[in-house]
This record gives structure tokens, sequence and C-alpha cells, in this order.
């Protein structure tokens, strides 16, 4: 039999057991080299914990209210990310008009902007003489600034090229010839994307998002240039981590950074097998 | 009057260096070969009537409508053109079970979920693979992955089936039983049928019509009988086993090359085709005399199998394929490089007006 | 020039006597005369608060001593204190707080007891025309009006602090920065109506903001201490910065930019 005919079950199945192969010196030397370094702050964090407070720390209100708030506009700001930036990935990866490579270029400015000057350039938009905030408060007496909202808003604005390219590198390395069986089938553009396009790229999708919560999650310089620092309100981990070394209370600081990446790695850890379960 | 075509067209695709130029008829019930060697424009001609590459020129009309007007800026998108296609890799959606691929076009066009599910089901069923409705297709083998495409493609009961290479992917067995199965099933679809292939088996068994297109343009087009008796090129000769020679005759007698003259059967004038078969070519070790015979001398270019017999490549004033049986060739020390006399009798050729 | 001249020589003097050093050469460092024996770089870690004063006091101290560099580091003051104890190699840290100041102190990384320099005091900051007409620190709670304060982990959020809770003005700002040039640029931006910060932060930003004195500001004056660091690299150097910081000249570019003299 031919692989023609054999199922093609070996791809995207579960690894089978083979015999341990070999890894290179050459790759496994730089591999734990670079593990380590990943590694080693967090080992330091945990060092430095005070261990014998941890309990009373971790039940200080101000601590979980921060937790919850990040959890919450990280979560919102990736809903945000996926709604708007999936399809400028599908714009960028399957539509052709001018200029396309500058708008590629332009999707990565908050990647390689200082969060602080993002969030001074969001102000300058969205505050409140900003060129929209200005008109958004004297239409309908909203302001971005010092709200949730504006938390949301900051990350999505750091977070969302990390999705964006990651949908747009899943969408090219899709076999369009499935797009065009759904067309032969009577699938309208709109149809072929939430039916066919989305679903096949639904793994891609996923990692950007990951990504993207991630980033919201740890955000910092542009939240608290837009949004301002007040507990319940716009206080994220980060800000809270911040303030708590301004204090000068390090061992502060250092529980509240184990317990955001404590959370963050155990959601991401979750979220991982189920997809692997189920793709 | 004629009843309308289901597929009336001219199909010009430019594409820099490659052009395609096909004038195409299908009539309903009609099974349609477009046959040709890899490149010669079949699959584009496929695209073009499945509205995945629109027309340079010429115009395309589906069961009476316009589908593809590049003269009158009229393009019919391949959602709303009254086709069903099925692809040589299969392309069935990785995520989709059999049964939801299959109902996949009931769903677009219009069906509830109910519905198209029931007609899913009762595809899968004429496809034997009722019991094969929840699998994925990477849990299909490849045989039965392209008998899903199949049903998919019926499903939305196309006016016009479009097959591209369905049996390329497979297995030599696996193929055997799909084509029988596709057949089958061919025979029962009301609509027309284009199939692309470039394997001859699949077009003299499953297509009423042979369409040989080579380099983007139609170079024979005829029944399975006429083609297989009448070569016109090279190409077409290779696929149904002849040699074939172009010339010009003059009564029984044809030249064709070198200062070689052929006798035949058919007495013609002008223009012509000589073909015969290999094993109509007798090799001896010396001029072989007596009844009116054609005769060359010829050196051995090559040898290899050929079912039970062997076939002789032999170079000379034309280049010719000869079979012998196993003792004859032993018995002629065949070796490439080795000078014989080859011989047919004019009762073996075919000659025909070129 | 002249008694101008002596009075600097003395501050110099007294300066060294306070930060507890008998040694050294006896000369003015922080005079006019070049001192013998002051070379080499000086490191300052200053609160970011005295940027524009201690850049412009170190172009001086510099034309002073020939051959001596100053090099800063300006932070908010935690994060200098933060980075002294674990070992950064400065010579003088400039502490907008004593709170900082003695955090490094309590862990033995001072050479003597810091003294204060300068003293600084809260102000109103308001854009530029005070659009709101904002005269009182009760002015602050009016409805809709969005205010914003540093945090109470940070000088200027802890002495804010102060100030409201000793005039019991019940304010409830929309943000709580991270450091003084945070609020101030909150105002700049129009973001918010008004942000208590410090008098030298509006002078500095005159362009931009005004500053609206308050009588209750008197009860959290911030004092601004500088010390000698116990492992600095140029000791010598150090302290003759110190002294020229707490000289006549060095205390004439401070209140130009605001501070108070201390």
């Amino acid at each position: 039999m031919t692989s023609a005919e054999a199922p093609t079950a070996a791809r995207g199945g579960p690894p089978r057991r083979r015999r341990a192969q070999r890894v290179p010196a050459a790759l496994l030397v730089p591999a734990l080299a670079g593990l380590l370094f990943l590694v080693l702050p967090l080992a330091g964090l945990v060092v430095r914990a005070p261990w014998a407070s941890l309990p009373q720390r971790l039940t200080e209100p101000g601590a979980l209210t921060a937790l919850r708030l990040s959890v919450q506009t990280a979560t919102v700001a990736t809903l945000v990310c996926l709604l708007l930036g999936v399809p400028l990935a599908w714009l960028l990866a399957r539509a052709r008009f001018p200029g396309r490579r500058l708008v590629r270029a332009l999707v990565t400015v908050p990647l390689v902007l200082p969060p602080v000057v993002g969030g001074v350039a969001l102000l300058l938009v969205f505050g409140r003489r900003g060129l929209l905030g200005g008109w958004l408060d004297a239409t309908f007496g909203f302001t971005l600034p010092f709200t949730t909202t504006g938390v949301v808003v900051a990350e999505a604005f750091v977070a969302m090229p990390f999705l964006v390219i990651a949908v747009e590198g899943a969408l090219r390395g899709a076999d369009t010839r499935y797009e065009e069986a759904a067309a032969t089938l009577g699938a309208g553009r709109w149809t072929t994307f939430t039916h066919v396009t989305l679903p096949l790229v639904a793994p891609g999708v996923a990692a950007g998002a990951v990504l993207c919560w991630a980033r919201a999650l740890g955000e910092f310089g542009a939240t608290i240039t837009f949004a301002g620092n007040y507990p319940g309100v716009t206080q994220t981990m980060p800000l809270a981590v911040y303030q708590t070394i301004e204090g000068g209370d390090l061992d502060g600081a250092v529980v509240l950074s184990l317990v955001l990446l404590t959370v963050s790695v155990a959601i991401l850890a979750g979220l991982r097998d189920k997809w692997i379960t189920s793709a | 009057m004629s009843p309308v075509p289901v597929v009336d067209a001219h199909l010009v695709v430019d594409r820099g260096a490659f052009r395609l130029d096909l004038p195409l008829r299908i009539d309903a019930g009609e099974v349609v070969a477009l046959l040709g060697p890899n490149g010669a424009g079949k699959t584009t001609a496929l695209r073009a009537l499945a509205g995945l590459q629109p027309l340079s020129a010429g115009h395309l009309a589906l069961a009476g409508q316009p589908v593809d007007r590049p003269d009158r800026d009229l393009w019919t998108p391949p959602e709303r053109r009254p086709i069903g296609v099925v692809f040589q890799d299969h392309l069935l959606f990785p995520h989709l079970s059999a049964l939801d691929n299959v109902a996949f076009g009931p769903r677009r066009h219009g069906a509830d979920r109910r519905t198209a599910r029931r007609r899913a089901a009762d595809w899968l069923d004429r496809v034997g693979l009722g019991d094969r409705a929840r699998s994925r297709p990477r849990q299909l083998s490849g045989g039965q992955a392209q008998r899903v495409a199949l049903a998919r493609a019926l499903a939305v009961d196309p006016v016009l089936l479009l097959l591209d290479e369905p049996l390329a992917a497979l297995d030599a067995r696996t193929r055997l039983d799909t084509r029988a199965e596709l057949l089958r099933h061919l025979g029962d679809h009301p609509g027309a049928t284009l199939l692309v292939t470039h394997d001859p088996l699949d077009a003299l068994v499953l297509a009423d019509r042979l369409v040989i297109v080579e380099d983007g343009r139609v170079v024979q087009d005829g029944d399975a009988a006429d083609i297989t008796a009448r070569p016109r090129t090279d190409y077409v000769a290779r696929l149904v086993g002849l040699n074939l020679y172009r010339g010009t005759a003059d009564g029984r007698r044809v030249r064709v090359g070198d200062g070689l003259t052929l006798t035949v059967a058919d007495p013609l004038h002008g223009d012509a085709f000589v073909a015969f078969p290999p094993s109509a070519v007798a090799l001896h070790p010396s001029r072989p005399d007596g009844s009116p015979r054609n005769a060359w001398a010829a050196v051995i270019a090559g040898l290899q199998r050929h079912g039970d017999n062997l076939r002789v490549q032999l170079d000379g004033p034309i280049t010719v394929a000869a079979d012998v049986t196993p003792s004859a060739a032993a018995h002629l020390d065949l070796v490439p490089g080795r000078s014989v006399w080859a011989a047919v009798k004019a009762a073996e050729t075919r000659a025909y007006p070129a | 020039m002249g008694p101008r001249m002596v009075r600097a020589t003395l501050a110099g003097l007294t300066a060294l006597t306070l930060a507890g050093c008998g040694g050294g050469t006896g000369s003015s460092p922080g005079g006019s005369t070049s001192g013998s024996g002051v070379t080499g770089t000086v490191t300052v870690f200053a609160a970011a608060s005295l940027t524009e004063s201690f850049t412009r006091i170190g172009e001086d101290f510099e034309a002073a001593n020939p051959g001596v560099t100053v090099r800063f580091n300006f932070a908010g003051s935690s994060a200098l204190a933060n980075q002294i104890n674990q070992g950064a190699p400065a010579d003088v840290f400039a502490s907008a707080a004593p709170k900082n100041m003695q955090a490094v102190t309590d862990a033995g990384n001072g050479d003597g007891s810091p003294a204060t320099f300068a003293r600084n005091q809260l102000v109103i900051a308001v854009p530029r025309g005070n659009p709101k007409r904002i005269a009182a620190l009760a002015d602050l709670t009016r409805p809709g009006l969005k205010v914003a304060l540093c945090a109470e982990q940070v000088p200027c959020g802890a002495a804010a602090a102060r100030v409201l809770s000793a005039a019991r003005v019940p304010l409830r700002p929309v943000t709580l920065e991270q450091d003084v040039k945070g609020a101030l640029s909150k105002v700049k931006l129009g973001e918010v109506d008004a942000a208590l910060v410090y008098r030298t932060d509006t002078r500095a930003a005159a362009d931009d903001v005004d500053g609206v004195e308050f009588p209750e500001s008197a009860g959290a004056v911030n004092d601004y201490p500088v010390v000698v660091l116990k492992n600095a690299p140029n000791r010598a150097g150090a302290r003759a910065f110190v002294a020229y910081v707490r000289s006549d000249r060095g205390t004439a570019v401070l209140t130009g930019a605001g501070f108070q003299a201390p």
C-alpha cells in the first residue's frame, strides 16, 4: 500500500513513542543555556520570596483586587484583539491592495514603540483633549483615561500585533484550495471564512490569542500612562508590583510577581492541554 | 432544434507564455474526458469552468446561462455556478466529519441542517460509506476520501460535474475499485461531466468522448474507438500504443521520411498518417524476401520488457517500436547497436488523411 | 564677589565637617578655586525632581574643579535606594525624601549622617491659565473635577496624603501616579484638571502649567537629604560635590528652581 491509501492519522495525531533520538550537542548546549536564561530570574523570585509571611500577604485584599482586574482586562483585551485582529490578519494575508507592505509594517509599530510612548500616543488620540477623545467627551461626556475600559484599550493596543502576526502567518500557511473547494460548493466569501478558513487556522489563532493575552497581562507602560493607576479601577498587577517596589517593599513585590506568574502559567498550561487534546 | 448543451464554451486563458484556447461543448448526460500531457492546460480549463480562473477572452455558458463573458464584463463567481468539483487530493475539510463534508454543499444551497444531513447520509450510503459518516477525513483511506469527495460534489445536484484527476493520487488497486465506483455514478448523473486526466485508461473507461489537449489546444476530439484507431499526434499514438508517421500518400504508397516509402492497405492521396502496432513489426537478421512487404534496415537503440514480450526500440529512417517474443529475441541475439531488418505487412497498417 | 566666596568656602567646610570627614586637604572644594586632590568621576544618584538643578550644579562643579567629571543617574528615589542597596557603584545619593534615605542608611550604606540641602513644598498644578479657577485645596473636591496624585509610596504622594488628611479634604483622585512627573504630564496633556506636585515641578513646566500655592502645604514640607556613600569609589570627589551642593552657589541654583533653602 502506498501512502495515499494508508490513513493519514500520523499528521496531528498524538506523537508516537519512538526511540529517543540523539540531540546534537551544538543544539542541546545553547538550548539548555537559553532555557536557563529564561528560568533563572523566575528561580530568583522563588528563592527571594518571603515564604513565612506568604499566606498573610496573599490574603491582603489589594493583591487579589489587582489580580482579578488584570485577568479580566487581559481577557477582554484579547477578545477585542480577536474581533479586530483576525479580520486585519485576513486582509494582510489574502487581500491585494496598494501599500500592503506599509500596512503590515504599521501593524508592528506597537511592538517597537516603547509602551510608555504608546500610552502617550493613545492619550493624544483618545485622551480628553485627544483627536477622538475630545469628540467623545464633548458628545457623550465619556472619557477613556482613568477607566477600566482605558486599561483594556491600552492592553489591546500593545498586544494586538502579537495576534495579527500569528494569525497572518497561519493564514499564509493555510492551503487556499480548501477555500476554492468551499466556493465550488456554494459558499460565499464570508461563509467560507467562518466555516472553512477560521477552523483551518484555529491553532494559529489560538497561539496568537495566548501570546496576546500574556502580553496584555504583563502590560505596564501604556497602561499607567494612558489609564493611570487607581486600585480596583485601573491598577493591574504589574502596576501594583511597581508601586510596591517604589514603596520600598521588595518582599511584597516578589509575592505579587509570583502570584501573577503562577496564575498566568496555570491558565496557559490548562488551555494548552485542552487545545492539544481537541486538535 | 437540438437541446441546449450544458457546456457551451470557448475557453481562452492567457498567462504570459501559456495560452489556453479550447472550444468545448458538452451535452447533458455526456461524459467528456479532457486528456493531455502535464502542462497542457487541462486543469486551467477545469478551473475556468468552475469559476476559479476567469477567462481572458472567449465565452462560457452553463445550461444556456452565460457565466463568463470577458467582452461584456460578465462573470459569475464559483459559488453561484451550478457545478460540483472533485479535486485531485479530495480536499475534504479536515475539521468536518465525512457527513458534514457532504452536507456542506446542501447547507450552502439553502437546505436546513437536518435536511442537509439526511441528504448527506443518503449520498454516503450511495458511495458505500454510510458507516463512515462520523469519521474525520484523516481517518479515511485515500479511496474512501475520494468517494466522500464525489458524494460531496454530487450532493448539490450539479448541472456540470468537474473531476480533476480524481484517481491520480490513488494506488493501483484502489484506483481500480474507485474507477468502477466512479463509472457507476457517472452513468447515473443526469448532468454533464468533464473529467480531466492524463491517464488514457481513465479516459477510455469513463468517458463517452475524448478531447485531447496539447499545449493549450485541442489536437484531437472523438470517441474512444476513433481515437485509438486513428491517433493524430505522437502523444496520442504513445497513449494508445501505436507507431505513428506522417507523410505524403500517392495511392497505396506513403512517403514517411528519409527516403522510406511504406505500402499501405488503404489507398489515399495527399497528407496522410500511417499507424501500426509494435506487434506488427517483424525483425530479421538479414533482408527478408518474398511477398510485398515494407522492409528497412534499422539499428537497435534499446530493449525493455513489455508484458510477456520484449519491446525493441529501433533507429533508422523512422524510429519504430517493435514487440518480439523472448524466444525470437534469443534467436536474433538482440543487443543495442546491432543492425537488423524491420518489416511490416501492408495489411497491418492503417492510413488516413492528415 | 569677595564675601560671597568666603561664605561659600565656609559652607564647604561645614559640609565636610557634617559629613563626618575630618580628612582632606582643607581646601574649599565648593569654592571658586580648584580643589586639590579632587579628580576623576563622581557618580551621583539623584531624585528625578533634581534633574534640572543638579545638572546645572554639576556643570558648575566641573567648571570649578577641572579634571572632575560628574555622572548623574536620575530616577525615583526608592528605585535609586534599591539600586544602591543592591550594590550599585555610586558616590553620592540625593533623595527626595528622608524615608528613602533612611532605607540606605539603615542598610549601612551611608558614610556619616545625611544632611538636608533643600526643601520642597506642594502646590496645585493646573493647566496654564487655570481654566477651572482653582484657588484652594478644598476646590479639588468639586464634582466632576479630575485630580491626579502621586502614589503614597513615593514622596510627593506621602506629602499629599499628609496635607489632605490634615486639612480634612476628602479627595478621590482618578489616578495615583508612580512619580511626580507622571502626575504633572497628566496635567500638561489636559487629562486631569489638577494635580498635587512640587513647586519645583511647576516651575520647570511653566510653559504648560501654573502652580497654585496653598497654605496647608506648609504642613508637609519635604526635606531633600544628601549623603556620601560608604562604598563610594571616589570618596574625595563625593565629599567635594556634596559640599558644593550645600554651598551658596548650589543653594542659589536650587532656590532658583523653586526649592527652599534648608
